[in-house]
């Protein structure tokens, strides 16, 4: 039987946030990032043999229109053991999300006709600055991050993107956009924060794809 | 003229003597790789000392670039030795000592500009030194109020200021609030400065600080961790730790908020001294802590323990080393509960109320447990901006909200220790 689990609690936010990471790559897009606005119940139940799964009804928002929220119900199981499986996450939203086309196709075409790869670090910056033209790079990078976050949490995890440290455009000759991404997650439970490589593909039409990833050695 | 030419002779063979390193004609290159193949010519030329290079970024992956200073007179056999692999690479920096140069310059004209105009920029990110001048403008121009006290030094030497804030009085029962014990909170030590100015201005017109600071003092340790936030601006803006060295190890740095005497060495806390959470070899190894502890028991007097964090909004209290509440566990819980209230009121963020094992994690030798288990019944970890999306590197925009709006909790806690001395 599920139990109710205190809002507050940590197993709690660790739970939305990596379901808030799965919904995030499979709904965004370089002109829609969703974050976590607010957790509104949290049920747990412990599986015999299979495993820990919470029962969330969460509040979200669009991170460049704070006033769009929707909420959504969504369903977290963590694997017992195997810590090769990545959760399994499934959700389901209440309302609609913003319609984000225009920007998206304004956003595909401006690389699409870029005569140089673009190329960009530290982004934020150390002050938090992200340059207009930046936002959907970024945007673009939390969407597929959402993908890193979802393959690699456990209960014992909870993971956002702290930084891009370099983001370079692959040029393809399909329709697809491609860049390949530095990224640094922060987990908040160990307070490391650890570099990871990943490689993301892109069309309005298709979503968001991350292709390749891997997590690189951390400097001294 | 001649007279010029002889000074610039004197002046090279005196720089010379000397033995100052410029850095006139050296080149940073971000050299490209697109294979493995890449990367090993790019490790062969590591290997040659004779060229004095330098690697900003080492070569590992192909996935990663590599950015690598030159010396001016090796640029040319670098640069061939590149173009004869086919590997790609692009000038970053034409000239370093141009750029340090300027770097020089604006910083040197920003520091004029805040001494002539004595308005310090609360909005945005300051460094270590910038932080330090403003503490003495504070205490400098509200003298009958606030004071400087040095209460230890940090690893590499740097001074640890408190400020404190007094209306007179022997050791009367006083609050004390740090931020920036973790170097890469910066909307803390940003927020802290802000604070410092508010208390001091506050004073003789806000009734409720009028009334508290003619009772209690507040002491303020703006920069908890002034090693760590040094290299956050020179090196390596993720850096969380102290700066220490530890033998044996090439990681450098312990965790100050799992280095303090409560349930150390217990679990939350990692014994590897590469790791983000490394509790240290021992409990107040850390000078950093040490020095805080030692004011604190020496004081005597202190009856709140305030320490401020980023991020995630949260409000905690004792304890994170266990998991059991402590004794006062209902007052502490209405207390938090009432601040973060009043913080929510102003902009409507909303902070989390819990015990830090429940909230967050179990984690062990934090500073609020250590405070508390020594007698100081109202301490509190403020965890502040925002809950992730920008994290660490919080925009600038947001410090003075920040600040306000944690000004007014905290202002909340200090108001009840006020009103109920124990």
């Amino acid at each position: 039987a599920a139990m109710e689990v205190p809002l507050s609690h940590g197993l709690a936010s660790r739970a939305a946030a990596l379901a808030t990471g799965y919904l995030c790559y499979r709904r965004g897009s370089p002109g829609r990032g969703l974050a976590l606005r607010s957790l509104r119940r949290a049920r747990r139940e412990d599986i015999d043999d299979v495993g820990h799964k919470y029962y969330l009804e969460l509040e979200l928002e669009d991170v460049l229109d704070k006033d769009n929220t929707v909420n959504c119900t969504a369903e977290v199981l963590y694997h017992l053991g195997n810590k090769n499986t990545a959760p399994n996450v499934q959700f389901t939203l209440e309302g609609e999300l913003k319609n984000t086309d225009e920007a998206d196709n304004i956003f595909y075409n401006r690389i699409k006709s870029l005569e140089k790869e673009l190329v960009a670090e530290n982004i934020p910056d150390s002050h938090g600055n992200v340059p207009p033209e930046m936002e959907p790079i970024r945007l673009l990078a939390w969407v597929a991050s959402g993908y890193v976050i979802w393959q690699n949490s456990t209960e014992n995890t909870k993971f956002q993107l702290a930084q891009i440290k370099y983001v370079k455009q692959v040029k393809r000759s399909d329709e697809y956009l491609e860049f390949d991404y530095m990224i640094l997650l922060h987990d908040m439970v160990s307070q490391e924060i650890i570099p990871w490589q990943m490689t993301v593909l892109w069309h309005p039409q298709h979503g968001v794809q991350v292709t390749q990833d891997s997590r690189q050695p951390k400097h001294a | 003229t001649s007279t010029m030419k002889l000074i610039l002779i004197f002046s090279a063979l005196f720089g010379a003597s000397l033995c100052l390193e410029t850095f006139v004609g050296h080149q940073i290159l971000r050299i490209k790789t697109r294979n493995e193949e890449e990367v090993k010519q790019l490790q062969l030329l590591e290997s040659l000392e004779h060229l004095e290079l330098d690697f900003w970024i080492n070569p590992s992956t192909a996935a990663v670039p590599v950015d690598l200073r030159i010396p001016a007179n090796n640029v040319q056999a670098v640069k061939a030795f590149l173009e004869s692999h086919g590997i790609e690479y692009s000038i970053l920096i034409e000239d370093l000592q141009v750029v340090l140069d300027k770097e020089k310059e604006d910083m040197a004209y920003n520091q004029q500009m805040e001494r002539s105009s004595n308005s310090f920029n609360y909005g945005t990110y300051h460094t270590l030194d910038s932080i330090y001048t403003e503490l003495d403008h504070l205490a400098s121009e509200y003298s009958n109020l606030v004071s400087k006290l040095q209460i230890g030094q940090s690893y590499e030497k740097r001074p640890l200021y408190v400020l404190k804030f007094s209306t007179g009085g022997s050791n009367r029962p006083a609050i004390w609030l740090d931020a920036g014990i973790h170097s890469r909170e910066w909307v803390t030590q940003a927020s802290a400065i802000w604070i410092a100015k508010k208390i001091a201005s506050d004073y003789g017109n806000d009734p409720s600080i009028t009334s508290l600071l003619n009772k209690m003092d507040i002491f303020l340790l703006t920069v908890s961790n002034p090693d760590g936030y040094v290299f956050t601006h020179t090196t390596n803006r993720m850096w969380r730790k102290t700066r220490s060295r530890n033998p044996g190890s090439v990681c450098v740095g312990v965790d100050p908020n799992r280095n303090w005497d409560a349930g150390f060495g217990g679990p939350g806390a990692s014994s590897n001294p590469c790791s983000d959470s490394y509790r240290g070899p021992s409990a107040n190894s850390e000078v950093e802590v040490r020095s805080v502890v030692n004011f604190i028991k020496n004081h005597g007097n202190i009856r709140a323990f305030l320490t401020l964090h980023s991020y995630s909004q949260l409000l905690m209290y004792p304890y994170g080393y266990k998991c059991t509440p402590p004794a006062d566990y209902a007052e502490l819980d209405a207390l938090g509960r009432a601040a973060a209230s009043s913080l929510r009121s102003l902009y409507g963020t909303a902070f989390t109320v819990g015990s830090i094992c429940t909230t967050i994690y179990q984690a062990s030798g934090g500073s609020i447990d250590w405070s508390y288990d020594n007698g100081i019944k109202y301490s509190f970890a403020f965890e502040l901006r925002d809950t992730g999306r920008y994290g660490f590197v919080l925009p600038a925009s947001q410090i003075i909200p920040t600040a306000e709006e944690t000004w007014l909790g905290l202002k909340k806690i200090m108001e009840h220790v006020r009103d109920n001395p124990y």
